[in-house]
């Protein structure tokens, strides 16, 4: 799965979390490389922040949208901002979670969005 | 007498002269004139048209030709007391646009030509030499007086060392005072306060003399009536013609003589000047010439024949054993050259440098009109070698025409060329159908003929004009003889040069004038020039342009200088209700940006500088239409129009600045709120997780201590970013502690400089700093206002993206203020955006975060204003650039 995150720290702690749980993780800080990467790696599913540098995270996920081939790729929005959830179910988000999240939430949420 | 006690006394003159100059700036720089800018000291300056010429060649032209010498006079005489009909008009003008030099005002006049500027200049030059040749002539002369009476054995220099060692003195004098500043009008008030005093020292030596020859040689007033009445003088005939043609030719030169329209026109202060130099001119003249007759007919009766009468005011009391008295009438005549060598250079290299080298320093490098390179060192610089040019031009002539005509006759070939202006200048004054066409050929004509007929035959007979051209005419046409233009044989050579260099000089610019048309801008000028009383029509207007204000400051800064244009603008801006220093680019401020820039360039330069910018040079059809329609009516009612739209623009620009920031503020509470949200949960996210990790255990130590790590740094973010908000609330709240003390803003800065270079050490700055203006204590919080100047620096560190980064520190006091200017070499700051850095959490880009919440210049702002000053960005300095402003003794507020 591909981690998107501009936060080194955080990028950090989630990628140890899933890691741990067994996933395998790829990371970037930068939104305008996403899609490029997406369209050569095919990830089974995407962890989005929503303030990127480049390009933001909900351009990011309405690009993917647009895209026959990754029109059904999971994708998990993160968000610092509460505000921010409804824009991004309207563009296509499959789960949103608001920063800090716990652990086990997010390995939860990960966990149901891959059908373990 | 020695020799050297003479050239230690003219030294000692000299420095007197510097030292009056020197104060006289000084008090005008800090607005104290007072006196200084009376009526008498106008007269006095007026006084430089008694050159060397009047002190001594008048004397020998009484002796050669009797009465005559008057003729001089009694021309400027009746211009001065005709002030009303051509003066007031020329001096109005010259204020009104202005004017900076002779050939500006006729290149302004015809449609801000600049091919009429350099063919001004160049006359003005030519006919100048000459005369300039003279007065270094009389000083040589003089000395050589005092030389021949040495017994005591020191040899003096010869004579072309002595004219090589004055014209380099005078040029460097020259230099000195006239090229210190490039000031907005072009007035050195210094220089025009030593030529009053040497105006005094030259009345005061001739009257001496005067006084000595008639009551201590001749023995009373009836005594030397009675010995004028024998002399051969009263013999000599008034020759009418004659006697007319040189009191019309010195009425022309006086107006039309660089040096006088320099101190007439330029150096006017006020026009209720006039009206009083009106009579006292005058009178100055009548003084002078009062005791040339007495001194020549005693000279002639008591000197050995063949001596010069041109030295007759130094021989004389020198032959009756009179040294001291002699000493003085050298002084005087010292007076007479130096002043009239020192503002006629000055007048001439003005216009050199601006209608000459400042419009070709353009046309090679045209790029360079918009960057931020300073042309005032240029204009300077041209200047000052103008300067050395014009007297080296002079020492020339003096040399090759051998020194050898008399005084009286090489004047009046100067009088006669600059005269070859007055057509085309009373034309513009009067006439609105005179043309630029006109001007040119008129100008062109007057010049070629004068050159032909009177400035190359003074070289002599076969020096540039061979023996046959003089005996069988150009290319053999008899009727091309230099002193026999057209078969005209009998009339006496300068009243044949005079008759037709004008008279043709005069049809040519009048037929030119009515067989072409005005182009637009001409028809403006024309208008606003002879209409000038009626204050209807004002000068070329511009149309609201597409000139970018950060381009035209750029411009004007190099110019005006950066602190001059920036208070211009500034307050340009503010009169168009907006904050800043950038005013809209509306015909008013073009207007008014074009006048000011015309005062240190001219007009012709500043237009085309203005138009390059504004990207248009012709003339739009409302401004043709503006001329179109004349009557006073329509134009006073357009005007009162005018005033109110203006003023609704100006109310207009207010509300609509206001409502902006108020949508822009009502807009970034909401983001305030948001980002304070994000800017907190970023680093708990951080903690939470890793937290969570460590509880669960089992991880290697390493890992422990990394992620222990990373908690603790994200508690510290978290920590400053509530200290800053907390820093900013009482700061903005006004309820925060100042520690006022004085401190040293040199150390505050060198704290700045070091504590910055933790942010991003990684980069090395060059960083200029000028010390001696740092060493300044400050009545301030000296921690608070450190913290700003990191601020400042850090984020020049952080965001400054040249390859070679550099940092300039400026620091200026003014007025019981202290700016200081932090000035990078980057990109700098988007013009959209620079109004909005000072809001919180501006911070313009995500890539360089390094550990900021976009607080900083907010909390600079907050502290600055805290402090009793300000912070604003500088736009147009090529970089990202702040000026902090501050007082220098903080008072504690009551509050």
């Amino acid at each position: 799965m591909l981690l998107v995150e501009d936060e080194a720290n955080i990028a950090e702690a989630i990628r140890f979390i899933l890691t741990r749980d067994g996933w395998r993780v790829s990371h970037l800080a930068d939104g305008a490389e996403v899609l490029a990467l997406v369209r050569r790696e095919r990830p089974d599913l995407v962890i989005l922040d929503h303030m990127l540098p480049g390009m933001s995270g909900l351009e990011i996920l309405t690009a993917l949208r647009a895209e026959p081939a990754t029109r059904a790729l999971p994708v998990m929005m993160l968000t610092a901002r509460g505000r921010d959830r409804e824009a991004a179910e309207r563009a296509g988000a499959d789960r949103f979670m608001s920063k800090p999240f716990s652990n086990a939430e997010i390995l939860a949420e990960v966990r149901a969005m891959m059908g373990r | 007498m020695q020799f050297n006690l003479l050239v230690a006394a003219c030294l000692a003159y000299v420095i007197i002269l510097f030292v009056v100059a020197f104060m006289v700036e000084r008090r005008a720089q800090h607005g104290r004139l007072g006196w200084l800018r009376s009526p008498l000291v106008y007269t006095l300056s007026l006084s430089i048209y008694c050159t060397a010429w009047t002190f001594y060649g008048a004397v020998g032209y009484a002796a050669r030709s009797g009465l005559e010498y008057l003729t001089i006079y009694f021309g400027p005489t009746l211009v001065f007391i005709g002030w009303w009909w051509i003066l007031r008009k020329l001096v109005r003008i010259g204020r009104q646009y202005r004017v900076t030099s002779i050939a500006d005002l006729i290149s302004s006049r015809y449609g801000k030509s600049n091919t009429l500027g350099v063919i001004v200049t160049l006359i003005a030059v030519i006919a100048t030499t000459p005369y300039i040749a003279l007065q270094l002539q009389s000083v040589v002369l003089a000395f050589g007086v005092f030389a021949t009476g040495t017994p005591d054995g020191v040899t003096p220099p010869d004579a072309a060392s002595t004219a090589i060692w004055v014209a380099a003195g005078l040029a460097v004098f020259t230099v000195l005072f006239g090229t210190r500043n490039l000031d907005a009008r072009e007035q050195h008030h210094g220089i025009v306060t030593a030529i009053a005093v040497e105006a005094v020292v030259k009345l005061v030596a001739l009257v001496a003399v005067g006084a000595f020859v008639v009551w201590g040689i001749a023995g009373g007033v009836g005594q030397v009536l009675a010995r004028i009445d024998a002399a051969q003088l009263s013999a000599w005939q008034v020759q009418p013609g004659r006697w007319a043609g040189l009191i019309a030719l010195s009425a022309m030169a006086v107006i039309t003589l660089p040096r006088m329209f320099q101190v007439m026109v330029v150096e006017n202060d006020d026009e209720g000047h006039l009206a009083r130099a009106s009579w006292a001119f005058p009178a100055y003249l009548m003084l002078m010439s009062l005791f040339i007759v007495p001194i020549a007919v005693i000279g002639l009766e008591r000197l050995p024949p063949g001596s010069n009468p041109d030295m007759f005011v130094l021989t004389l009391p020198l032959a009756e054993g009179q040294g001291g008295l002699a000493m003085l009438a050298f002084l005087g005549g010292f007076s007479s050259a130096t002043s009239m060598v020192i503002v006629e250079s000055i007048a001439l290299a003005t216009m050199i440098s601006n209608h000459i080298v400042i419009p070709l320093w353009l046309r090679l490098r045209p790029a360079a009109a918009g960057q931020g390179e300073d042309l005032r060192g240029v204009v300077l610089m041209a200047r000052r070698l103008a300067i050395g040019g014009v007297l080296a031009l002079g020492y020339g002539y003096y040399q090759v025409s051998g020194g050898s005509a008399a005084l009286a006759s090489i004047g009046l070939i100067a009088f006669l060329g600059v005269a070859q202006v007055l057509p085309a200048m009373i034309g513009g004054l009067f006439w609105r159908g005179a043309t630029r066409l006109g001007a040119i050929l008129g100008l062109g004509t007057g010049f070629a003929i004068w050159a032909f007929t009177s400035f190359l035959p003074s070289f002599g007979p076969g020096a540039v004009l061979s023996r046959a051209v003089f005996a069988e005419g150009l290319f053999g046409l008899h009727w091309l003889r230099p002193y026999g233009l057209f078969g005209t044989q009998a009339m006496d050579p300068m009243m044949h040069a005079l008759f037709w260099s004008l008279v043709l000089n005069a049809l040519a610019f009048c037929l030119g004038s009515l067989l072409s048309f005005p182009g637009p801008v001409e028809r403006l000028q024309g208008a606003a020039f002879v209409k000038v009383f009626d204050g209807a029509v004002g000068p070329q207007r511009w149309a609201r342009g597409q000139a970018e204000p950060e381009a035209l400051l750029t411009m004007a800064q190099r110019i005006l200088g950066e602190e001059v244009a920036l208070a211009l603008f500034q307050s340009a801006a503010r009169e168009q209700g907006k904050e800043g220093y950038l005013p809209d680019p509306t015909p008013a401020f073009l207007d008014a940006l074009e006048a000011r820039l015309s005062g240190s360039v001219g007009a012709a330069t500043a237009h085309a500088m203005i138009s390059q910018l504004v990207g248009r040079a012709t003339v739009t059809v409302e401004e043709l239409m503006a001329v179109a329609s004349e009557s006073a009516h329509i134009m006073e009612h357009s005007a009162q129009l005018e005033a109110r739209e203006a003023e609704l623009t100006r109310t207009a620009g207010a509300l609509r600045e206001a409502n902006e920031k108020l949508t822009q503020l009502s807009v970034q509470k909401d983001a305030f709120l948001s980002q304070i949200s994000h800017e907190l949960r970023t680093p708990m996210t951080s903690i939470r997780a890793f937290s969570e990790i460590l509880t669960e255990g089992d991880l290697p130590p390493d890992q422990v201590a990394k992620y222990g790590r990373i908690i603790h740094d994200e508690a510290k973010r978290l920590t400053r970013l509530l200290d800053d908000l907390l820093d900013l609330s009482v700061l903005e709240t006004g309820t925060v502690q100042l520690n006022l003390g004085l401190a040293s803003l040199q150390q505050m800065l060198d704290t700045a400089l070091t504590a910055a270079q933790q942010t991003r050490p990684e980069r090395t700055f060059i960083v200029q700093r000028d010390l001696p203006s740092e060493a300044i204590y400050l009545r301030t919080d000296a921690d608070r206002l450190t913290q700003v100047f990191i601020n400042l620096v850090s984020n020049a560190r952080k965001y400054c993206d040249a390859a070679r980064p550099e940092l300039r520190i400026g620091v200026r006091q003014r007025a019981g203020r202290v700016m200081v200017d932090v000035v990078d070499n980057g990109t700098g700051i988007p013009k959209g955006s620079q109004a909005l850095i000072f809001e919180k959490f501006a911070r313009l880009t995500d890539a360089n975060r390094a550990g900021g919440a976009g607080l900083g210049l907010a909390i600079c702002r907050e502290i600055m204003a805290n402090l009793g000053g300000s912070i604003v960005y500088l736009p147009g300095q090529g970089g990202a650039a702040f000026r902090v402003t501050l007082p220098l003794r903080l008072e504690k507020a009551a509050a």
